[in-house]
């Protein structure tokens, strides 16, 4: 059964719309990415999944069960929203790491606060700290940032810093870890480094959503592709037929520029 | 030289500056301790989302920052009981009261423009990174933008609190007897001295020293908070 499925979301911003009729299903353990020109939605339809934007219309379930649907108000609390949220995970084109804390906190902040609700929090303060402590150092370690633990943001590197980014969003064990442009704040000699962390997420059947300019990283790396524009779907499939063989003229017009450039 | 300062007028002179000093810091503490924290109730309501108390809120902001101090503390000690509305308790202690009022409410809605300023300047992606995980509204505040928010209004809250240091000899405008009053009474005559004009600029003294104090101090919370960007 997919992990992800997304029915006829829309949405507008004003009288313009930026979404329309999109839907498409995620199956567990693999990597779908989101390819298109700017202003073809795709960021957007990262925030609806995020609760960042409300969709007008549509239905998101996750596992099967329907987290969001537009008609019902009852999905849409706030107080719900919060724990929804926690599906997804989201890592910002812009890192927006936390700079008045070491790359270690803006790990575990997250999940302390978010202990501090389990009822044997009092009883086990010191365990439960400990062990959102140890998780986090390991995290960076995965992330290759063992050093950079205690480092503020700003001492650290572009890609160190999205690479932290990563860490935090996969404290909380998201279902579904999504990703923003994850490279294009980059210098172009760091973008190796974070596209590795992914390729080597992926191969881990991590599931998640890429938004990305990087063709040739979405052909290798996402099982899945789906080609926007206009804020539909123009096409989607099989990631390395979609890149290689588009069967929408579309498509073709928007691959051909890339490989151009 | 010497003799001039071991003086019995010299020495009742600075006994009644610093009885003077002791109100003007009574007054310069009360009214951080006030407003410092009525500030971020005020811009929280200057920021709502509810149009009514935005623009209430807003109102009376202007209409604080728009009239003078003087006239405020002129017109908060007075109307009342003019208007027979309520009386402020009579003597030093009522004059104090009403002063400390004044200056709250004035220094508050100076303080929220700046808090709001400092909030709205936290980048939206700060705000977005907390709710992706889960946060609560109110923990994104105290957690995430709180202290940068602080970062941020250091400076222009400092220069406030430097003009606080001095603002506070409006007070004397309905006779609460501030280091500035004390100062110039001694030339209308005090403790059967009269005709020294002295003791009126030697209260210069008591300012610079303390805010040079308050500079340093403000200076080095400003340097804590270095350690982050």
């Amino acid at each position: 059964m997919a992990i992800l499925e997304v029915h006829h979301i829309e949405k507008h911003f004003g009288a313009t719309r930026v979404l329309e009729d999109i839907s498409f299903d995620l199956e567990q353990g693999q990597a779908l990415a989101i390819i298109g020109s700017s202003g073809s939605g795709k960021t957007t339809l990262l925030r609806c999944l995020n609760f960042l934007e409300k969709p007008d219309q549509g239905t998101i379930s996750v596992a099967g069960n329907l987290i969001f649907d537009a008609a019902d108000p009852a999905t849409q609390r706030e107080s719900e929203v919060r724990k929804k949220r926690l599906h997804f995970g989201l890592v910002f084109q812009s890192f927006n790491l936390f700079p008045q804390y070491t790359a270690l906190k803006n790990v575990t902040l997250a999940r302390e606060l978010l202990a501090q609700e389990q009822p044997d929090f009092k009883e086990n303060k010191k365990k439960i700290l400990e062990d959102i402590q140890a998780d986090g150092r390991e995290l960076l370690a995965k992330m290759g940032l063992s050093e950079r633990a205690d480092h503020y943001p700003s001492q650290l590197s572009g890609g160190q810093q999205q690479r932290v980014a990563i860490a935090r969003a996969l404290a909380l064990h998201p279902d579904i870890l999504c990703f923003d442009e994850p490279t294009s704040a980059l210098d172009p000699e760091l973008t190796g480094e974070v596209l590795r962390v992914i390729r080597e997420l992926a191969e881990q059947r991590t599931t998640m959503i890429i938004v990305t300019h990087e063709m040739a990283f979405a052909r290798d790396v996402a099982d899945q592709v789906i080609f926007m524009d206009g804020g539909v779907i123009v096409e989607q499939g099989d990631a390395r037929q979609v890149i290689e063989h588009p069967r929408e003229e579309r498509t073709r017009q928007f691959l051909s520029r890339y490989s151009e450039g | 030289m010497i003799e001039f300062f071991t003086s019995s007028t010299f020495q009742t002179v600075l006994s009644a500056l610093n009885s003077g000093f002791l109100k003007t810091l009574q007054l310069f503490f009360i009214t951080l301790i006030g407003a410092l924290p009525l500030g971020l109730v005020i811009s929280f309501g200057s920021m709502s989302r509810i149009p009514p108390l935005r623009w209430l809120t807003r109102l009376v902001v202007w209409v604080i920052r728009g009239t003078p101090l003087v006239l405020q503390i002129i017109a908060l000690f007075y109307v009342p009981g003019m208007k027979e509305w309520f009386t402020w308790p009579s003597g030093e202690n009522g004059r104090m009261l009403a002063v400390c009022v004044a200056f709250i409410i004035n220094y508050a809605c100076y303080f929220s423009e700046i808090y709001r300023g400092g909030i709205q300047g936290v980048p939206k992606g700060q705000q977005e990174a907390g709710q992706v995980l889960g946060m609560t509204k109110a923990q994104i505040f105290r957690h995430i933008t709180l202290l940068q928010m602080i970062k941020r209004i250091v400076p222009p809250i400092s220069n406030e609190i430097i003009t606080l240091v001095k603002d506070t000899s409006l007070a004397r405008v309905i006779a609460l007897q501030e280091v500035i009053w004390m100062g110039e009474s001694f030339m209308k005559g005090n403790s059967g001295i009269s005709g020294l004009v002295w003791p009126l600029f030697f209260t210069a003294v008591y300012y610079l020293a303390f805010s040079g104090i308050v500079t340093v101090l403000l200076g080095k919370l400003e340097k804590k908070l270095d350690f982050f960007q």
